[in-house]
């Protein structure tokens, strides 16, 4: 493991990808990694991108990484789609539009499958974002599909969302969950150039205006690209930088940064002190709790009071 | 699902006009467990092989139509072997003609796919590889 952290922090490609791939595989010798990894990140700013499939966000996420290359400034991209709950595999097609970037030493790009468990998503990902920032990566994108829960997990790890719309969508708009929008630190709509872009410029301004918090002290952008032809990526990554400054300005950078980690640490000790209680009940006790609660013998509150009674 | 997902990366290199193909066994592998990175069409063996190791990915699978398989094959698996990733599976399916089969096996490859295989065929057989290529390091 030493020797696999040298390398990924020495910037060899193939170290970072064995390393991705303990992380996400919780394998037993990424603890020791993690811990590692941990101490030495921080310097990364996260970029969540997220938005319905065909947004063009793939090709939106390319001229992103291109013109942060530009800058000088070196990018990691984590692609997330979903796992399939029959089969359990998935299909990682994110890299099609985004290939162009491989010849690119300051550009890592790694697919990840959400592997089912959408809690457990974000979880592994911010595990992947660690190993990324630790090893050098400055600006990281992750992308995902914008369809639930698992986004707004993500968007609490990212600096900065971004939500991405396209023209075309009319009144599915408002179908689209406020609390997509509710995530956004900036919204965009891509494909800028097809009809029906000012229609739903238009919609989303309203709806922006709806949910606009004045105390939070930013406003979200509404903004227009068309990713092919890369017009407004680089006002979209002013946006983004412009975000991260008010971020750090105006102390909220830290305030979210506590809430990340507090929510992280609470998550990870409710987790451990389960585990570790439930192997000191043992099954046969658990099980028989579970039959007195399903026979209404019992019900679920006194249950965890007797279960809780004998860790006293 | 008692072991991670395999991944395997599904490349078009060459100058192929269309991947119904690749696209027909990405599905396969996908319904079949697999994660598949699939990278679409008119890829260098390159970009290739840099995909390959940023993904990790324990199979890669070629799919080659154009007929230059002698010349993309051999320098993607000497770019595999330079980058230390010559323990990656490497499978071949397209249009292969059978003369050819024996060198591209000699160079490396694992196994050679034509047209009308089989979708479970090749799925079967590639998990058959790598499950085998696993045990072989666990009972070191």
């Amino acid at each position: 493991m030493d020797e696999l952290l040298k390398e990924a922090f020495a910037g060899r490609r193939r170290a970072i990808a064995r390393l991705i791939s303990l992380l996400e595989d919780d394998e037993p010798s990424a603890r020791e990694a993690l811990a590692r990894l941990y101490l030495r990140a921080g310097q990364a700013r996260i970029v969540g991108v997220t938005g319905p499939p065909g947004s063009g966000k793939s090709t939106l996420i390319l001229q992103m990484a291109r013109e942060y290359r530009r800058h000088g400034l070196t990018v990691g991209i984590i692609a997330v789609d979903p796992t399939s709950p029959f089969s359990g595999g998935a299909l990682l097609g994110d890299r099609i539009r985004m290939q162009a970037l491989s010849a690119d030493p300051g550009v890592f790009l790694r697919s990840m499958a959400s592997r089912g468990s959408l809690g457990g998503l974000a979880r592994a990902v911010s595990k992947v974002v660690w190993a990324l920032d630790a090893c050098g990566y400055r600006r990281i994108l992750v992308e995902t599909v914008g369809t639930g829960q698992a986004e707004v997990d993500i968007a609490r790890l990212a600096h900065t969302t971004v939500v991405i719309q396209v023209p075309g969508l009319g009144d599915d708009i408002q179908a689209l969950k406020a609390g997509i929008l509710e995530i956004a630190d900036i919204v965009v709509v891509n494909k800028a150039d097809l009809p029906g872009a000012e229609r739903a410029l238009s919609v989303l301004r309203t709806m922006l205006s709806l949910s606009s918090c004045p105390s939070s002290g930013w406003q979200p952008p509404l903004l227009e690209t068309v990713a092919i032809t890369s017009e407004g990526v680089s006002g979209l990554i002013g946006a983004v930088e412009r975000h991260m400054a008010y971020l750090s300005q105006s102390g909220r950078l830290r305030a979210r940064e506590q809430m990340r980690v507090l929510g992280e640490l609470e998550e990870i000790l409710r987790e451990e002190l389960f585990r570790r209680a439930r192997a000191r009940w043992g099954e046969a006790r658990y099980c028989q709790i579970v039959q007195r609660l399903m026979a209404h013998q019992l019900d679920p509150y006194t249950a965890v009071e007797e279960l809780l009674k004998d860790e006293a | 699902m008692t072991r991670k997902p395999y991944r395997i990366l599904i490349a078009k290199p060459g100058l192929d006009g269309h991947d119904r193909g690749a696209k027909v066994i990405a599905k396969a592998l996908r319904d079949g467990g697999f994660e598949v990175i699939y990278t679409g069409l008119r890829q260098t063996p390159e970009m290739i092989v840099e995909a390959a190791l940023q993904e990790d990915v324990q199979a890669i699978g070629l799919s080659i139509l154009s007929g230059a398989h002698m010349t993309l094959v051999p320098r993607i698996m000497e770019l595999l072997r330079q980058q230390g990733l010559g323990d990656v599976l490497v499978f071949v399916g397209g249009i292969i003609p059978d003369e050819d089969i024996p060198m591209l096996l000699e160079l490396g490859v694992r196994g050679v796919f034509g047209p009308g295989t089989p979708t479970d065929r090749v799925v079967a057989f590639i998990r058959q590889e790598l499950a085998a290529q696993e045990s072989q390091w666990t009972s070191c």
